[in-house]
């Protein structure tokens, strides 16, 4: 009987410690690695503007797009329970969801890497998690897309 | 087939115009049976799985919006736009179209 019950507390609490300590981690390393890849387009920038005045002749344009699915971690999402009682913004998911957005629009870029600049650049979220109703939130893909733009190289070689 | 997501295709001229092409696929997720999705939502972070199934859905939706693009006898597609909608409890709606054009 109270080993049941002690199972009982003691399985939601270690996935909670679980979440909080593994999370913190993945999350630290996504960072890094979002800063590491920023820096390295930090010379091909994403645009939300149709048009560009091109310093070169466009040779090519194709489309480049990238997503993400992202959920929060068990800890984040039970804070997150409590907030959603008192309402005010929910900074987890905020965090969460800037933090796919940023990764998205990288992908973005990976997915033609060679252009010299993206425009028309779209942001979509969707909540795909809908069916699970805990909470209602916890599952979203983020996807950007936009037109990759490369000049003709000629000029410059 | 070049496709774009801007009102143009930028150093080339459009010829002739063919309307509105779209290509769609509703895919269900598997939320219960997906064991790996439901360890990686107790740390949080990325869903590798579910990434790659609505990237492989958008791909298929992109092919469909090119195949009616090319019967109709466009070589691009201009305007594309993608769209996401929950249409049924765990099912959902990847949407692509744009508007088929030749381009010389």
């Amino acid at each position: 009987m109270s080993i049941e019950l002690l199972i009982l507390l003691f399985v939601p609490l270690v996935l909670l410690v679980i979440g909080r300590i593994v999370g913190a981690h993945l999350e630290r390393a996504h960072y890094a690695s979002i800063a590491e890849r920023e820096a390295r387009f930090s010379r091909q920038p994403a645009l939300s503007t149709k048009h560009v005045d091109a310093p070169a002749p466009i040779q090519s344009t194709s489309l480049a797009s990238g997503s993400v699915v992202v959920s929060i971690d068990q800890f984040k999402r039970f804070l997150s329970r409590f907030r959603m009682l008192i309402g005010g913004e929910v900074r987890p998911y905020t965090k969460l969801i800037e933090r796919a957005r940023r990764e998205a629009i990288l992908r973005m870029k990976e997915s033609q890497p060679d252009a010299d600049l993206y425009i028309n650049t779209r942001l979509e979220t969707s909540n795909i998690s809908s069916a699970s109703g805990e909470g209602g939130m916890g599952i979203v893909e983020v996807l950007a897309y936009g037109t990759a733009v490369h000049y003709a190289r000629s000029h410059d070689q | 087939m070049i496709l774009t997501n801007i009102d143009s295709v930028p150093g080339k001229q459009i010829v002739q115009h063919f309307g509105l092409v779209q290509g769609s696929t509703i895919r269900a997720k598997h939320f219960g049976r997906d064991f790996a999705a439901g360890l990686k939502n107790i740390v949080g972070g990325e869903l590798k799985g579910y990434t790659e199934l609505l990237q492989e859905s958008r791909t298929e939706a992109t092919n469909r919006m090119i195949a009616q693009a090319r019967e109709l006898g466009a070589n691009a597609i201009i305007n594309v736009r993608f769209t996401t909608s929950s249409v049924a409890q765990g099912a959902s709606e990847i949407l692509a179209y744009g508007t088929a054009v030749r381009v010389e």
